[in-house]
């Protein structure tokens, strides 16, 4: 039988910690969330010896164990908790060799946790470069630990920590520094009243403000010994810092030196272009139509070839099997409704590729720095910048992603307008209705189609500045700003990590929102092959005989037409199109705009359900579209209506998983239901002047 | 007293004090404490934020933040 022991990874934000994650766990890991919180819990496992195995935990990174985010209490709660099953056997710190003096300040915190610790110093293959030379075993005699000296870019270091792992049992117990030092007679008190407990532990529970589990509640009610009022426990908290770096400096003194002359660096450099008040902007303008015109053009050809081949799989299907409800449930409901979903994979591939590159070269927290100023003007901060891009993906991590922004205001507005973004559930419905109703052709080199798609994205951006504007003044409410942004250095992106952050992305969109749009699929497949009443049932015998002079292909259409018309969903979509009849939608678009509601990419497989059962031909979704005609001839994807629907789709909140995670980190029912009815109205307003104004 | 808001670009100075219960604790744990280094690297349009170099990190802060942290301009070289 093999053993499993439990490791921790743990470093600051930018170290690379997840560089090392991937190349400890390759493939093998899994993203799943916190229970009750949705805070991303990335584990995976690894395979030390025959008997030996890891299982390793990639905590978010913290700067220290004085946590200001939910995401940094949950490396608190678990290094506190020894009842914790994830309990870890050997915390890994992960550091890095230019910031090595700032990531020693949360080694030597866990190290007073008096919790096995290896340290690892990451990107060790920049340091001739930056000019730094390290004595190893003298650090390792200082800091009571054993170090491993690793370049997950070069992928050396791996084998050795590894084998550190394996002889867990052999690290020091010992902590680098007495906290009792920082004020001896209140330490000394709080032992004598906890005489059982470790003294650093003791400390974090009464500064920190986290949750601890009832088991340690009961162990030391701290809550009664809080004789220190709040900003004497910050003074003595800063005393702390003060300290540890006063600890690591003499350390340092003697166990780096850094020979400048020696340092080759073009940080200087890049910051001064990227950051620049004028080419900044330029820069980050034209990285975004780039995004776009990718997004747009590249995807297009494995886009048509997937939209064919499911088209024919499912006629294959239908000749192939017998014919029966199984076969049309198989050929009509399952795979068109799998093939909505796959079609979207190139394009969101392509989405958290260009994230995934933007994050790893260290370009976003110029982006944060750039936008600051001009964010707050409307309401929220530069570090809305990254959800507002993040929601160009799916605005459900966006959202979470809001929980760096300290300020509850600034927090608060960015959950609230994020979902105008343009995220990649829209892409399919925007996809779809350009290609039908935007005319072909090129202005400057980019196509009409890309330039209609950019405007979009636009103005959902405009609209989301906008309501930003708006709520910050009409929400009263003060909060203090905790602004505080470190800029990492510029680094070539490693293949490795952008290429398991694409693959978990896609796979997760595809299998976790792929449930919903194939479940509702199914549904409407149902809904639109049953219907209520004899209209329904004697669909066939009633339009002969209305129509005796077509030929028997145009009588199957009328047929199936008919039956669609009086199925279930047909009455469905019938009963709203008076509502919807001034934007220029008509039921079958009614139908679309419900089943949205579960999510927006569900409109395209609900169009190809509704149009597939409506009849019979190998066309594929786009030509059946556009043949769609209304009672007068005209079609029903015309500029205007066409027009009129990608503005309600830009705008209206549509997106059940959305309205959820709001609720759960806005902590009420209040301001999702006000983004649903909110966002609604406007949707509806301007659709209805665009479909006036151009009809 | 100045403050890391009066630093003109380029210029460096030490930090004397950063008590201010206002200034967040992460700055302090960056390396913002008395005695460190502090240059001004860069300001953003507006003249807000700043980004500035403390004690060897790279860090961008806002000027009302910046405005507390009590500094004495190293001399002209």
């Amino acid at each position: 039988m093999s053993k499993q022991i439990n490791v921790a990874l743990i470093g600051n934000p930018n170290t690379g910690k997840t560089s090392v994650f991937n190349a400890l766990t390759g493939l093998n890991q899994k993203v799943a969330n916190y229970p009750g919180i949705t805070v991303d819990k990335k584990e995976g496992l690894c395979k030390l010896s025959r008997v030996l195995k890891a299982h390793i935990l990639d905590l978010p990174g913290t700067y220290s164990l004085n946590a200001s985010s939910l995401d940094e209490n949950i490396v608190i709660e678990l290094l506190l908790n020894k009842n914790n099953k994830d309990f870890p056997d050997v915390a890994i710190i992960v550091s890095d060799v230019e910031n090595f003096k700032r990531n020693l300040l949360l080694f030597t915190q866990i190290k007073d946790l008096e919790i096995p610790t290896i340290l690892v110093i990451n990107m060790a293959d920049r340091m001739s470069a930056k000019g730094i030379s390290l004595d190893i075993p003298y650090l390792e005699k200082v800091l009571k630990t054993k170090i491993a000296l690793v370049s997950a870019r070069k992928n050396t270091g791996i084998a050795y920590l590894k084998t550190l792992i394996s002889n867990y049992r052999e690290l020091s117990l010992e902590p680098c520094l007495n906290a009792s030092s920082i004020d001896p007679t209140y330490f000394d008190q709080l032992q004598s009243a906890f005489p059982n407990q470790q003294l650093y532990k003791l400390w974090l529970v009464i500064t920190q403000d986290v949750n601890f589990g009832k088991i340690n509640r009961q162990e030391m009610d701290v809550a009664v010994f809080k004789t220190k009022s709040k900003s004497d426990l910050k003074r003595l908290q800063q005393k702390e810092t003060i300290k540890r770096y006063q600890f690591i400096n003499n350390v340092l003194k003697q166990g780096q030196t850094i020979d400048l002359s020696k340092a080759k660096d073009f940080r200087a450099t890049l910051d001064r272009i990227t950051m620049h008040t004028f080419w900044g902007y330029i820069i980050f303008f034209v990285v975004l139509l780039s995004i776009f015109q990718a997004i747009y053009d590249w995807s297009s050809t494995p886009m048509d070839y997937i939209d064919a081949s499911f088209a024919q799989l499912s006629e294959w299907t239908k000749a192939t099997l017998p014919s029966g409800v199984f076969t049309n449930l198989l050929a009509d409901g399952i795979i068109a409704g799998i093939g909505g979903i796959v079609i979207f994979i190139p394009q969101i591939a392509f989405l958290f590729l260009f994230i995934a590159i933007l994050e790893e070269i260290g370009y976003m927290s110029r982006v944060v720095f750039l936008m600051d100023r001009i964010m707050r003007r409307f309401g929220l901060s530069g570090k809305s910048v990254i959800p507002l891009i993040s929601g160009t993906a799916c605005a459900i991590p966006a959202i979470m992603a809001t929980r760096n922004i300290e300020n509850w205001k600034e927090r608060l507005i960015t959950i609230l307008v994020t979902p105008f973004i343009t995220c990649s559930a829209r892409l399919p419905v925007y996809l779809i209705i350009i290609s039908l109703v935007i005319p072909q052709g090129r202005f400057l080199g980019l196509s009409y189609q890309a330039l209609t798609l950019m405007s979009l994205y636009l103005i959902g951006f405009g609209m989301a500045i906008l309501s930003a504007a708006t709520l910050n003044r009409i929400l009263q409410f003060r909060s203090k700003s905790f602004f505080v942004v470190e800029m990492p250095s510029f680094k070539v992106p490693l293949i490795k990590n952008v290429a398991i952050t694409v693959v978990e992305k896609t796979r997760s969109f595809v299998f976790e929102a792929g449930k919903i749009i194939l479940a509702i699929s199914v549904l409407i497949w149902v809904l639109a092959s049953n219907g209520p009443g004899d209209s329904f049932k004697n669909a066939s015998t009633i339009v002969k005989q209305e129509y005796v002079d077509l030929d028997s292909y145009q009588v199957d259409q009328k047929i199936a037409a008919y039956r669609l018309e009086h199925s279930y969903i047909g009455l469905i979509g019938k009963s709203i199109e008076p509502l919807i009849r001034p934007l220029g939608y008509d039921w079958k678009i009614g139908i679309g705009l419900v089943t949205s509601f579960a999510a927006r990419e569900v409109f395209v497989g609900t169009l190809a359900t509704i149009y597939s059962v409506g009849g019979n031909n190998p066309d594929t979704l786009k030509q059946k579209m556009s043949a769609e005609k209304r009672a007068d001839g005209s079609a029903i994807f015309s500029l205007a209506s066409g027009i009129s629907l990608l503005l309600f789709y830009a705008f209206a909140m549509q997106c059940m998983s959305t309205l959820a995670v709001v609720k759960r980190e806005t902590n009420s029912w209040k301001w999702p239901l006000i983004q649903l009815f909110g966002m609604t109205f406007i949707a509806y307003l301007i659709s209805l002047i665009a479909f006036q104004l151009i009809q | 007293m100045p403050t890391i808001a009066d630093l003109k670009l380029g210029q460096s100075a030490t930090i004397i004090d950063c008590s201010s219960e206002a200034i967040p604790f992460k700055l302090l744990e960056m390396g913002c404490l008395p005695g460190n280094k502090v240059k001004l690297l860069q300001v953003a349009p507006f003249l807000d934020p700043l980004y500035l170099n403390i004690d060897d990190a790279f860090v961008a802060i806002r000027r009302d933040t910046a405005a507390l942290i009590c500094i004495e301009i190293d001399p002209d070289e």
